[in-house]
């Protein structure tokens, strides 16, 4: 099963670089648009990844379990759902890094909700995209979208995580 | 700030060019600070225990690793799509028909793409200059921001595939509840 997966993976990537390839020798050109896009974003993306799971790695060496679990784990309280939102208004890119972080949190004691409180934050008030969006749409429309988006994101985030906890869900990287 | 844009907004008229990628020097300072953090922690760790600091290392490359299929996904999708969608055709397609049709396209649509904030929000900027309400705008961006479709390989590795489902299915509709609560603000609903 993993392998025929692995297989499917390896053939869509010889395609894809197949195409880019005839693409840029015969200058086809909507494959040499995709080949600027995929690397503009790729360069974009690799340029934080180090760093992030490097800081991941570092977290997960120095961060007692205990100190997570008493913050951001299941009977930590309504606090920790700000812990989330507020570690997610410094959280940098998007949810290519959310995500790791997410799992770094979990694997260490952090409740189901607060980690899908801290994802789906991690989408809306990202403080440097904020600013940016406030500068070209106006205060207003970012005021009104924080106002709903944030309340709306912790209860969602709340009721799913009580849903999954009674079913005992568990990330799926956990299980190996 | 926020009325300068026009049509000839180089954001717009540059389509996808590679500068619109590098145009915002916010970014790269963000970049730059993240540099120097992991740097700083990085010699605080190898001070404090070596032994430890490469065990943390170790563990990077792992879940590193661990995701680059998926990863490596994501990004080919979203080169696709960046063409299948270029901002000329979001554009036409927002400012268009009635203002609930187009704010049901634009949360499509904002569900599909995925696009840096630094060209996304100056496209929400000209969108708006040329028509398109605020509650159009919000429904784009909002989806835009918390809906990934093209994402959903990585989330999917994290979450398992019903979870990510869920996930974005919950979203897509507080997304929903944000436009249309932009709406009523703007007082554009006409209620």
């Amino acid at each position: 099963m993993k392998n025929s997966k692995m297989l499917i993976f390896l053939a869509m990537s010889v395609i894809y670089a197949g195409f880019l390839l005839y693409s840029s020798i015969y200058g086809f050109e909507p494959g040499q648009q995709m080949w600027g896009n995929f690397r503009d974003f790729s360069l974009q993306m690799l340029k934080m990844m180090p760093c992030i799971f490097i800081l991941i790695g570092l977290f997960d060496v120095w961060v007692k379990k205990e100190t997570v679990e008493r913050h951001l784990g299941t009977d930590s309280g309504p606090l920790s759902y700000l812990w989330a939102v507020l570690l997610a208004g410094t959280t940098v890119g998007g949810i290519y890094v959310a995500l790791p972080v997410a799992s770094a949190l979990y694997s260490k004691g952090a409740g189901t909700g607060v980690i899908l409180a801290y994802v789906s934050a991690s989408a809306i008030c990202r403080i440097p995209m904020t600013l940016f969006e406030a500068s070209f749409l106006g205060w207003e429309f970012t005021m009104v979208r924080f106002a709903v988006s944030i309340p709306l994101v912790v209860l969602v985030s709340v009721l799913l995580g009580r849903y999954l906890d009674r079913k005992g869900w568990v990330m799926p990287d956990e299980q190996e | 700030m926020s009325s300068s844009n026009t049509l000839s907004n180089p954001h717009w008229t540059g389509a996808r060019s590679e500068t619109s990628f590098h145009a915002d020097g916010r970014k790269g300072n963000n970049v730059i600070i993240l540099y120097a953090f992991t740097a700083a922690a990085l010699l605080v760790s190898f001070i404090a225990d070596m032994r430890k600091t490469i065990r943390g290392l170790e563990i990077a490359l792992k879940r590193f690793l661990r995701i680059g299929p998926a990863f490596l996904t994501m990004l080919v999708l979203v080169s696709i799509a960046l063409f299948v969608f270029p901002e000329e055709t979001i554009a036409r397609s927002l400012t268009s028909g009635s203002i609930w049709l187009a704010t049901g396209i634009g949360t499509l649509i904002g569900s599909i793409a995925v696009m840096p904030g630094f060209i996304a929000f100056p496209l929400g900027s000209v969108l708006r200059n040329s028509g398109a309400p605020y509650m159009v705008v919000s429904g784009f961006t909002t989806t835009l921001m918390m809906v990934g479709i093209l994402t959903f390989p990585m989330e999917k590795k994290y979450f398992g595939v019903r979870l990510a489902l869920l996930r974005n299915l919950l979203a897509f509709l507080t997304a929903l509840a944000v436009a249309f609560a932009t709406g009523l603000y703007f007082g554009e609903t006409g209620f």
